[in-house]
């Protein structure tokens, strides 16, 4: 079956490089891949890797010839003469755990005995691994496939090798923990003792080799700890931020206050004479870096200062002072920002994204008419390992780069832009991330240490201060929503969102400040309306965790909330019923992928009802409770993944909120590591509490307000809630995790705020509405 | 000035005495399990021992703490390399999701353990809300101080 994938199908929120990997993956089904035998590996033993096409016969020619010394690990299987079963994880880890998620699915279809396996970081290879990143929550969907079948072939290969060796037909042969076994014999073979001999065999076609069903996954959906939590606890060096080379300098690079400020001249001598510091000087601005682009060699404006150690980089940073030119600087405010956007909403909107049914006819019939005007800030990322990297431009003119980015090969191709050298002299580890959330898919720490390094001829780290990375964010953009709905019969009949968001140029929303036309429910109701005006602005914005539905979900679930209390409707029960609606002239859903495939289905409304009605029942909707206690629930549909939340919330006479408890019932498919899926939905739900109590970035003069976590307040232990995980497993494939349990969160929390006051939030943080947390 | 850091007393020439004991421990020392999160005592990634009790070793000029014990995450496992029951808990609980801050969550719940062999929620909540974790593991931590506390109590001793 052809697939035809228009990355436009793939979540509107994602970026474009995102939706376009997505839709490349999807349209090159795994039957029509070839997997290969790698050479290279010493001591003998089975190396499989998998490609696209002649490329990767290319590419393992090209090795074949020096293949002898050292092992390039460029396959995701490898299995050693001495038992040892060597996955490599493609995608970089930064907390959400596709490290040990990815290979657990090889290791499923191989039949590893898991203790046995051990897992390494992949090399960066377009060639032999296809796009490698952690967004989108795509690792699991994009890769399931060919994971399964990598471990599926080199199982075959391991029961072909074993048949011949026990002069038996490989059907009388099944494979268990790491062993072949012949039972009508009872003789076992382990996979070490098979694995020179399989090396041997040629690699069947991949459609001959059968996958197991789901009911027989012995690994897959168990709880399985983290493949680097040894490391984690013992403190051994993991992240960008622990790299060390020898000979590495350390650096800082300072921009200026006001986003897209120029340095003009610094104290650069002075700073110079410091202890430690070995060089300072001004980087120019290049390219376009206020504008989100993974692969951008842009850099800022600013002053690097290069020293022995990082405190005397520190240190010496206190003592700079720069003049900046701010004629081209962002002079945007926030509180501007607010004003302007309620005056637009008292206007005709710039532009319709989307009508359908007759939304003037059904608000002239309405027996009620509900109005909202939600507003939400900017939020920034706040990973908890600052931004930094190491790289070392060598005097050969190659380039090696040690960097914990959620996009590797954009990094690399940065890089090679901006020295001007080509792609295969740039080497790039991937190192942790200490959190991602969407900070590390930009690489301008990368570049910036790229150019410092050029410019000393040594190999540098740069680190950037906490106060550095609030004010040079890609922001996760503030939005409003000016919201009408129509309600006749206690049914939601017409839904009219006033979109306003900001722009950059005037023609197109920024980065992750956009809204689907189909966003919903106006694919549910039958009449809908979807219009938009935008504020020009020159603040930096970028994708955060789960984009667009973050803030979305937050003032959609809140203003249906709303709806349901107008018509009288019990809330669960409204939302089913918006759930089945038939909207006219639905557009024909476009799904991703033939079979095999990965698939990027779009809503399902029976999957949506099943997870609104698992919360509702694990919550004990309906229950009674204490006066100032309520219950509230969303739904959220996003990165292929159906949440549906529901929160018990207190609130005292002084507006201290209490979340006590939030139940999540999600729908991702089949799960891979249950231990895993469970902290990302926990974690999701926690992340989401924690933005929509506290958490905003403000700006005054293109400056941003709040520097560290003093001004930042993420939740705390005593404020977090127990957080009760759910999952439907499914028959659909499996989608990713890292995001879509966060946007049903904060408006669960806000309804369960409605239930137990009666006060109505419509503006986040929830301290905006003076509310408090203990 | 001589510094103690697990044991061990290391010479370090003459560093600039005003230098965080955090900064030490990462670029002098090579000890990168103490992390840098805030540099302003926020989050207390950066938690270490001094003396026994839990610090945050980024507000600590280090000739503050010239002569005293310093443990660090990469000291708190037995000499033969069996780990401490928290740290065992930390991993049985599958607790780290990007696991940057645990290093110093590991250090502090060690130190509740000791002074509170058997915490209720309450000491947990407040021996704990000096540190931020980004991705949200607190339920998990909680278990694993409870997994961990068990632990010691069964066994009679800490690692």
């Amino acid at each position: 079956m052809s697939s035809r994938i228009d990355p436009r199908d793939v979540d509107p929120y994602l970026p474009e490089f995102m939706r376009e990997a997505a839709a490349a993956s999807a349209r090159a089904p795994v039957s029509r891949r070839e997997f290969i035998k790698v050479a290279g590996f010493v001591g003998g033993g089975l190396v499989l890797g998998f490609a696209v096409g002649a490329r990767v016969a290319a590419q393992e020619n090209g090795r074949g010839a020096h293949a002898d010394s050292t092992f390039a690990p460029n396959a995701y299987v490898q299995i050693r003469p001495d038992g040892t079963v060597v996955l490599y994880a493609k995608n970089p880890d930064v907390g959400q755990g596709v490290k040990t998620a990815l290979p657990m699915i090889v290791a499923e279809e191989l039949d590893a005995d898991w203790s046995n396996v051990r897992v390494e970081q992949a090399p960066i290879s377009m060639a032999l691994y296809g796009p490698q990143f952690a967004g989108g929550s795509m690792s699991v969907p994009m890769n399931f496939d060919t994971l399964r079948r990598a471990g599926a072939i080199a199982r075959a290969m391991l029961v072909a090798a074993a048949a011949e060796r026990l002069g038996v037909a490989a059907s009388e042969l099944s494979t268990d923990a790491g062993y072949v076994v012949h039972r009508a014999s009872g003789r076992r073979l382990g996979y070490g003792e098979l694995a020179e001999a399989a090396a041997q065999l040629p690699v069947p076609d991949t459609a001959s080799i059968p996958l197991k069903d789901r009911k027989d996954f012995k690994l897959l959906g168990k709880r399985v700890t983290g493949v680097d939590n040894l490391k984690v606890v013992t403190g051994q060096p993991m992240f960008g931020i622990d790299q060390r080379v020898p000979g590495m300098l350390y650096a800082t690079y300072t921009k200026a206050p006001a986003i897209g400020a120029r340095a003009v001249r610094a104290n650069l001598d002075h700073v110079k004479s410091l202890p430690g510091v070995k060089d300072a000087f001004l980087l120019e601005q290049r390219g376009t870096p206020i504008e989100f682009n993974p692969a951008s060699d842009g850099i800022l404006s600013g002053v690097a200062i290069v020293a022995d150690s990082t405190w005397s980089a520190l240190k010496a940073k206190r003592e700079l002072e720069v003049e900046w030119d701010e004629t081209e600087a962002s002079k945007d405010s926030w509180s501007g920002a607010v004003a302007e956007a309620k005056r637009l909403a008292a206007e005709a909107p710039q532009q319709t994204l989307g009508e359908t049914g007759d939304v003037d006819a059904a608000f002239a019939s309405a027996q009620k008419t509900v109005e909202g005007f939600y507003t939400y800030p900017f939020v920034s990322h706040a990973d908890l390992e600052p931004q930094n990297c190491t790289v070392w431009c060598k005097d050969d003119g190659t380039v090696e780069i040690w960097a914990p980015t959620q996009t590797p090969q954009n990094a690399v191709t940065a890089v090679a832009s901006l020295l001007g050298v080509p792609e295969e002299h740039v080497t790039l580890h991937q190192l942790r991330g200490g959190g991602g959330f969407g900070r590390r898919l930009a690489n301008d720490s990368v570049v910036e240490a790229a150019a410092i390094s050029k410019r000393i001829g040594a190999p540098v780290k740069v680190q950037w201060t906490r106060e550095d990375d609030f004010a040079f964010d890609y922001y996760r953009p503030g939005g409003f929503h000016s919201f009408k709905a129509a309600i006749a019969d206690g049914r939601l009949t017409a839904w009219q969102d006033h979109f306003i968001t900001f722009t950059r140029g005037g023609s197109e929303p920024a980065t992750s400040a956009n809204l689907s036309p189909q966003e919903f429910p106006a694919n549910r109701v039958p009449n809908s309306r979807i219009v938009q005006s935008m504020i020009r602005s020159r603040l930096p914005t970028g994708p955060w965790r789960a984009p667009g539905s973050n803030a979305i979900a937050f003032a959609v679930q809140c203003f249906l909330h709303e709806c349901a209390v107008a018509a009288g409707r019990d809330h669960v029960e409204f939302l089913l019923e918006v759930m089945a609606m038939e909207p006219p002239a639905a557009p024909a859903p476009r799904g991703l992928g033939g079979p095999g495939g990965f698939r990027m289905a779009g809503l399902d409304t029976k999957r949506a009802s099943a997870v609104i009605e698992l919360a509702a029942e694990k919550a004990g909707w309906g229950r009674s409770l204490p006066a100032g206690r309520g219950l509230g629930l969303a739904f959220h549909f996003s990165h292929n993944g159906h949440f549906a939340e529901a929160a018990e919330v207190s609130v005292d006479a002084s507006r201290r909120v209490t979340v006590h408890k939030v139940w999540v019932a999600g729908d991702i498919g089949p799960i891979i590591n249950m231990s895993g899926a469970e902290n990302q939905a926990q974690g999701s739900v926690i992340d989401g509490f924690s933005t929509a109590m506290g958490l905003e970035v403000t700006f005054e003069n293109g400056r941003a307000q709040q520097r560290n976590f003093d001004a930042y307040p993420l939740l705390r232990i005593s404020q977090a809630p127990e957080v009760e995980v759910h999952f439907i497993q499914s028959d659909n494939p499996p989608t990713g995790v890292g995001e879509p349990a966060l946007p049903p969160a904060a408006p669960a929390i806000c309804n369960a705020i409605y239930a137990a006051t009666g006060h109505r939030v419509r503006t986040l943080p929830l301290t905006r509405e003076g509310f408090k947390i203990s | 000035m001589q510094l103690n850091v697990n044991g061990r007393t290391h010479d370090l020439g003459d560093i600039d005495p005003t230098t965080p004991l955090l900064w030490v421990l990462r670029d002098t020392l090579g000890l990168v399990g103490t992390k840098y999160g805030c540099g302003i005592g926020q989050c207390s990634a950066c938690t270490v021992h001094v003396n026994g009790a839990p610090v945050q070793s980024c507000q600590l000029p280090v000739q503050s703490v010239e002569g005293m014990a310093v443990t660090t995450i990469e000291g708190i496992a037995a000499e033969d390399g069996t780990l401490h029951p928290v740290q065992q808990a930390w991993i049985d609980e599958d607790v780290a999701q990007c696991g940057y801050c645990q290093a110093g969550q590991i250090m502090s719940a060690v130190a509740l353990l000791e002074r509170t062999p058997k915490p209720t929620d309450a000491d947990i909540d407040e021996a704990m809300s000096r540190h931020l974790c980004r991705c949200g593991t607190y339920n998990r931590i909680r278990k694993a101080i409870h997994v961990a506390a068990g632990q010691i109590e069964k066994t009679g001793s800490a690692a």
